[in-house]
C-alpha cells in the first residue's frame, strides 16, 4: 500500500527494564531485600532496662521504652514473611506448572502434595519442619530461616492455585495463536501466557502476602525470634503482658498498612494499564 | 466426491507454496462426527474457498491442518510431508511433537477473533515468532515487521497495542503477524465475520494482495461470496463433514449441481 514510513521515525517503546517507574520499584525492592538480609538482628535477647511501674496497669514510659525491642522483633518477622513469600511465589509457579503437566505421573503427585499441604495447619507443618531439620547435621538454619521455609512451602500451595486460576483466565485464542505461530513451550509461557496471567494473579498474591504476614507469629513454634517471641520474652522477664502485646498490635499495623496500600496501588495500576 | 489419488500434486511449487492432501480424515467431538472420511486436495499455490452451512465442519478442517485439533484417523500431507505421521520402516507411525512442529512451521492461520497478543504492540506481535521461532535478529525482524505493517497499511500503528486498534486494523495486524513467518500455506477462518460491515473491505483488500502475490497457498472459509468469486481458483461446498461439490467459483455459484448447494446459496443470498 501507499503510506511512506521511516522505521526510525516511530520510536519503539522503552523496554521494561529502562522504564523509570519500573526501575524505581525494582531498586526499592532490592534495597529492601538487602536491608532485611543484612540489617536484621536475629538474637534472642529481648530484655528491658526499665522496670514497669507495678501500680499502673498500663505504663506509658515502659511502653515507649520497648519500642526498639519490638521493632527488632518486627523486622525479624517481616524478614521471614518476605523471604518466605519470595519462596512461595516461585515454588507456587513451579507447582502450578507441574500440576498442569500432561504426564500423569507428574501432575497427580503434585496435585496430591498441594492438597495435602493446603489442608493441614501451618502450625503443625512448622513443628514438623523444625523437627525434621533438627535431624540433619548438614544444615542448621536460623529459626527465622526455618519459619521462612515453612511459610514459603505452605503459601506456595495457595499461590499455585492462584496461578492456576490466572492461567485458566487467559483466552483460549492466545494458546491457539501461539500454536499457529509455532512458538515453543518456553516462548509460549514466558512471552504470551504468563505476562497475561500474572496481572490477574497479583491481587490474590497480594492478599496471600498479608495473610502470610499474619501467620508469621506462628513461627513461635520453631522459636523464631520474631515479634511474638519478643512479647513472650518480655512477659517472661518482667511479668508484664499488656504493654508488649499492645505494642505487638501496633507493630503489625505498621507493617501491614503499607503492604495493603502497595497491593491496592498495584491493582489499580494494573487495571489502568490494561485498559 | 473425492479427488482421485492421481491428481497432479507436488509438495511445493516454484514459489514455495505448499499443497495439502487429506485422506480419510475423521474427526468427532463425542458422538458428533464432524469430518467423515474426508478426502481433500489443495494444489500448491491454489486459492480454495470453503463454503457451507454452519456446523458443517469448515472451521474444523482448518483447525485440523493447523494442529489445533487432532484428527481421529486419516492422514494429512502438507508440502509433501506427513503432518501427523512419520515414516517408520515401510509404513507410518504417529509423529513426534518435534516432527509436527517442523511441518507446522509451513502453516499459518488467521482467526475470526484475531487472537492478537493484547500485551504487545502491533510491531511486537509481528516480531515475536520470527525472533523466537525462526531465529531472526531483532533488527531484521523489526525491519520486516515494519514492511509488513506498511503492506497492510498500518505503518503508523506500529507502536499501538491491539486495544487501541479497530477490528479491521486488528485483523490486518493479525494477517501481517501470520505472514511474518512466511508460511507456505495460509488458513483464514471467517476473518471478516467479526468485523463491522464498513471494515470488511480493508481486510479483503489485504487478502487480495496476498492472493495476487501468489507466494502462498490459501484456504479461506468465508461467507463473502463476491470475494470468493473474485479470488478463488476453486470453491468447495462442504456439508456434514464431506465435500459436497467443488469447482471453479462461477460454476458452483451459478450452476450448483447439488440441491443442498442451491439451498445454501439461496439462504446466503437472501440476507
Ligand atoms: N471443541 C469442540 N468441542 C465439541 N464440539 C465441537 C468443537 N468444535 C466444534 N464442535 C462442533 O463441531 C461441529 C462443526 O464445527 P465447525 O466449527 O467446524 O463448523 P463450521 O462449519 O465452522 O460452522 P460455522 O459456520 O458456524 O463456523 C459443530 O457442530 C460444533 O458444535
Ligand atoms: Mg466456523
Amino acid at each position: 500500500m501507499t503510506t511512506a514510513f521511516d522505521a526510525n521515525q516511530v520510536q519503539p517503546p522503552k523496554p521494561w527494564y529502562r522504564r523509570g517507574d519500573v526501575l524505581t520499584v525494582l531498586i526499592a525492592f532490592a534495597l529492601g531485600y538487602a536491608f532485611l538480609l543484612f540489617g536484621v538482628d536475629e538474637s534472642t535477647r529481648f530484655r528491658t532496662r526499665l522496670n514497669p511501674d507495678p501500680d499502673l496497669t498500663f505504663d506509658w514510659m515502659y511502653f515507649w521504652h520497648m519500642v526498639p525491642l519490638m521493632w527488632r522483633g518486627l523486622l525479624a518477622t517481616v524478614k521471614a514473611t518476605v523471604y518466605g513469600f519470595t519462596i512461595a511465589i516461585f515454588l507456587g509457579l513451579v507447582f502450578a506448572l507441574l500440576r498442569r503437566s500432561k504426564l500423569r505421573p507428574v501432575s497427580w503427585p503434585t496435585a496430591f502434595v498441594i492438597e495435602f499441604i493446603r489442608s493441614t495447619p501451618i502450625l503443625v507443618q512448622l513443628y514438623f519442619l523444625h523437627a525434621l531439620i533438627r535431624t540433619w547435621d548438614w544444615y542448621s538454619p536460623a529459626t527465622i530461616t526455618i519459619l521462612a521455609i515453612g511459610l514459603g512451602i505452605h503459601y506456595a500451595t495457595y499461590c499455585s492455585e492462584a496461578y492456576r486460576a490466572g492461567i485458566n483466565s487467559v483466552d483460549k485464542g492466545q494458546w491457539e495463536a501461539s500454536t499457529a505461530l509455532n512458538l515453543g513451550p518456553v516462548s509460549k509461557w514466558t512471552k504470551v501466557i504468563l505476562p497475561q496471567a500474572i496481572p490477574n494473579v497479583l491481587p490474590a498474591l497480594g492478599n496471600y502476602l498479608v495473610a502470610a504476614m499474619k501467620d508469621a507469629p506462628l513461627g513461635i513454634a520453631v522459636n523464631a525470634t520474631g515479634i511474638l517471641f519478643f512479647a513472650n520474652a518480655i512477659r517472661g522477664g518482667d511479668f508484664r503482658a499488656v504493654e508488649p502485646y499492645m505494642l505487638m498490635g501496633v507493630g503489625f499495623l505498621i507493617a501491614s498498612l503499607p503492604a495493603a496500600w502497595l497491593v491496592r496501588r498495584l491493582e489499580r495500576k494494573i487495571t489502568y494499564e490494561r485498559t | 466426491m473425492s479427488a482421485p489419488d492421481t491428481t497432479p500434486y507436488t509438495g511445493t511449487n516454484g514459489n514455495g507454496a505448499a499443497g495439502v492432501r487429506m485422506r480419510g480424515v475423521n474427526k468427532a467431538f463425542g458422538t458428533n462426527t464432524v469430518l467423515r472420511e474426508l478426502d481433500l486436495d489443495v494444489d500448491p499455490g491454489e486459492r480454495v474457498v470453503i463454503i457451507g452451512p454452519s456446523g458443517s465442519g469448515k472451521t474444523t478442517i482448518l483447525r485440523v491442518i493447523m494442529t489445533l485439533e487432532r484428527p481421529d484417523s486419516g492422514t494429512i500431507e502438507v508440502g509433501g510431508r506427513q503432518l501427523y505421521h512419520q515414516p517408520a520402516g515401510d509404513g507410518l507411525k504417529p509423529a513426534s511433537e518435534k516432527h509436527i512442529r517442523s511441518v507446522r512451521s509451513d502453516i499459518g492461520m488467521v482467526f475470526q477473533h484475531f487472537n492478537l497478543f493484547p500485551h504487545m504492540t502491533a510491531l511486537e506481535n509481528i516480531m515475536l515468532a520470527p525472533v523466537k521461532v525462526h531465529g531472526q535478529s531483532k533488527e531484521e525482524a523489526r525491519t520486516n515487521a515494519f514492511e509488513l505493517l506498511d503492506k497492510v497499511g498500518l505503518a503508523h500503528a506500529a507502536n499501538q497495542t491491539p486495544g487501541q486498534l479497530s477490528g479491521g486494523q486488528k485483523q490486518r495486524v493479525a494477517i501481517a503477524r501470520s505472514l511474518a513467518t512466511k508460511p507456505k500455506i495460509m488458513l483464514f477462518d471467517e476473518v471478516t465475520s467479526a468485523l463491522d460491515p464498513e471494515l470488511v473491505g480493508e481486510v479483503l483488500n489485504v487478502l487480495r494482495d496476498i492472493a495476487e502475490e501468489g507466494k502462498t497457498t490459501m484456504m479461506l472459509v468465508t461467507h463473502e461470496m463476491g470475494f470468493a468469486r473474485e479470488v478463488a481458483d476453486r470453491l468447495v461446498m462442504f456439508d456434514h463433514g464431506q465435500v459436497l461439490e467443488s469447482g471453479p467459483p462461477a460454476d458452483v455459484l451459478d450452476n450448483p449441481r447439488e440441491a443442498r448447494t442451491q439451498e445454501f446459496l439461496g439462504a446466503v443470498r437472501e440476507h
